[in-house]
């Protein structure tokens, strides 16, 4: 399983495509948003908590194709399948795979750009944190999502319309953990919830993926 | 014709739009078991 | 006898035949009953006005709404577990109608929101929950028509159905959550106390009865197609075949 997860890694990097993608597209959301809604520094700050975790979420579902097309269409997917590890396993690898080439710098991208909505300074260790808690979920709905469309030629635009609306609850959550933390709330409950949702995604949903992945298989 | 008060517009609104929903629904229903009906009819005819 | 034979196609197009006008000429009673009863025999509000009367079909259509999504459900579980092609493709034909209903219920909850809330809309609890419900619909909908093997589409709509039944409980309290609403409670329930009058409340049951019927009489029409449409499918994969 650490081989396939260094595998994984690996062509990520080489690609270069998920890896800077989302960043860039980061960067271009939050960059646009001060050209649509004015300069302000007021009114950014009230939006930066939430445009932060909306463009994160965006840039999170940008590469979800990636996570098993590409072995797919080359066969090693059934390989996999065969391979002497569950398949449920290989799908929480390849979330984890999703996570760390791109929820992870996302997290870690996300307090710079922050400066850049005049987010407040109580705001950015909530931010970070949720970000940190929330992106597994969305890397792990979204394994579940590409599981569901891989053998489709032209799934990725299906799979948005998938997986944006299961992506409610942890948008929820994380949106509110880091507006309460900026905002100088208490930030406990909705952490603790969106805590609570990605353990459960994590827990459960590598078993629907790997269930869809056997039917595409077939 | 009820009195509707100084709501009317938003009840027959209310009322139009959903009836025309369903119209379509029903519409769009009927015309393509019709059609499917009578395509499988043709095919199994042709046997 | 067992509810099981029914899941023979054969036996589900005689049955779903013979019962068919029945239950339309119940389904066009009940329904054109309750809405003109609703409609033209009920007294307006003292608070609400004539905004009232979109009770009778707001709350018959949220409820089928999510009980389509209900029926769906127990459909495609029905499929996983005992590989009934009618249960398959039900669930599938059901979709189009929860949709619809989903849709009734946001344009009559908008209209009546407009008058009596001043707004169109509301990031009310129940309003959102019922446009992310509208957006579970149209997922599953597109999936269904994404995928040309029928009986791998029905395995993969089943499982979104499935993972999509739970996440949809979840954004419900998640919405909750995130904003309390102006949204009343139940109109109907069993503790009288809250309960709408009975002067509503007759037709507005008529109505639900109208509606719910409806939703049968369009399933069963709508299964009968898709059932003919695998047919005509295997005809003509066989047809091929012959020619080659």
């Amino acid at each position: 399983m650490i081989a396939l997860l260094v595998r994984d890694l690996r062509l990520a990097m080489r690609a270069g495509g998920g890896f800077g993608l989302a960043l860039a597209f980061f960067l271009i959301v939050v960059v646009l948003v001060p050209f649509a809604l004015g300069p302000q520094p007021e009114r950014l700050q009230d939006i930066s908590t939430g445009v932060l975790w909306l463009g994160a979420l965006l840039a999170c579902l940008l590469s979800l194709d990636r996570i098993f097309a590409l072995d797919y269409e080359d066969g090693s997917l059934e390989a996999l399948a065969t391979a002497p590890i569950p398949l449920e396993g290989v799908a929480a690898v390849k979330a984890l795979a999703h996570w760390l080439t791109t929820g992870l710098p996302l997290t870690l991208a996300a307090p710079v750009l922050g400066l850049f909505l005049h987010l407040p300074a109580e705001g950015y260790l909530w931010l970070t944190l949720s970000l940190a808690l929330g992106t597994p979920a969305l890397s792990a709905i979204g394994a579940f999502g590409a599981a569901l469309t891989v053998g489709l030629k032209r799934g990725g635009l299906l799979l948005s319309l998938i997986v944006l609306p299961l992506y409610v609850p942890t948008l929820i959550f994380g949106a509110e953990a880091a507006r309460r933390g900026a905002e100088g709330f208490a930030v406990q409950t909705p952490l603790l919830l969106l805590a609570g949702l990605t353990a459960a995604t994590l827990a459960l949903l590598p078993f629907a993926a790997a269930a869809a992945i056997r039917i595409n298989l077939r | 014709m009820p009195e509707l008060g100084k709501y009317a517009t938003e009840v027959l609104l209310a009322y139009a739009g959903a009836i025309a929903v369903l119209a379509g629904l029903i519409a769009v229903t009927i015309a393509q078991g019709r059609a499917v009906r009578d395509r499988l009819r043709r095919m199994e005819g042709d046997k | 006898m067992s509810l099981w034979e029914y899941a023979n196609p054969k036996k589900f197009m005689a049955t779903s035949g013979a019962v068919l006008p029945w239950f339309a000429v119940a389904a066009g009673l009940a329904t054109l009953g309750g809405m003109i009863w609703g409609f033209f025999a009920t007294p307006p509000d003292y608070k609400q006005g004539a905004t009232v009367k979109i009770i009778f079909i707001h709350v018959p259509s949220a409820m089928m709404a999510i009980n389509i999504w209900a029926m769906m459900l127990v459909a495609s579980l029905i499929w996983v577990v005992r590989r009934h092609h009618v249960s398959a493709l039900a669930a599938k034909a059901a979709a189009p109608v929860g949709l619809a209903m989903t849709l009734i219920a946001l344009f009559t909850g908008a209209t009546w929101g407009q008058p009596m809330w001043g707004t169109w809309w509301e990031w009310d609890p129940r309003l959102t929950s019922f446009l992310i419900l509208f957006l579970f619909y149209l997922g599953y909908m597109a999936l269904w028509a994404a995928i040309d093997s029928p009986d791998t589409a029905a395995d993969l709509t089943a499982v979104l159905c499935l993972v999509g039944s739970v996440f949809a409980v979840l954004s419900r309290y998640a919405v909750n959550f995130w904003n309390q609403g102006l949204h009343q409670g139940a109109s109907l329930s069993l503790d009288k106390e809250e309960n709408v009058s009975d002067v509503y409340a007759y037709p507005l049951w008529l109505c639900m009865a109208g509606f719910f019927l409806l939703f049968v009489v369009l399933l069963l029409m709508r299964t009968r197609t898709e059932i003919r449409l695998r047919r005509i499918k295997a005809l003509e994969a066989r047809a091929r075949m012959t020619d080659a």
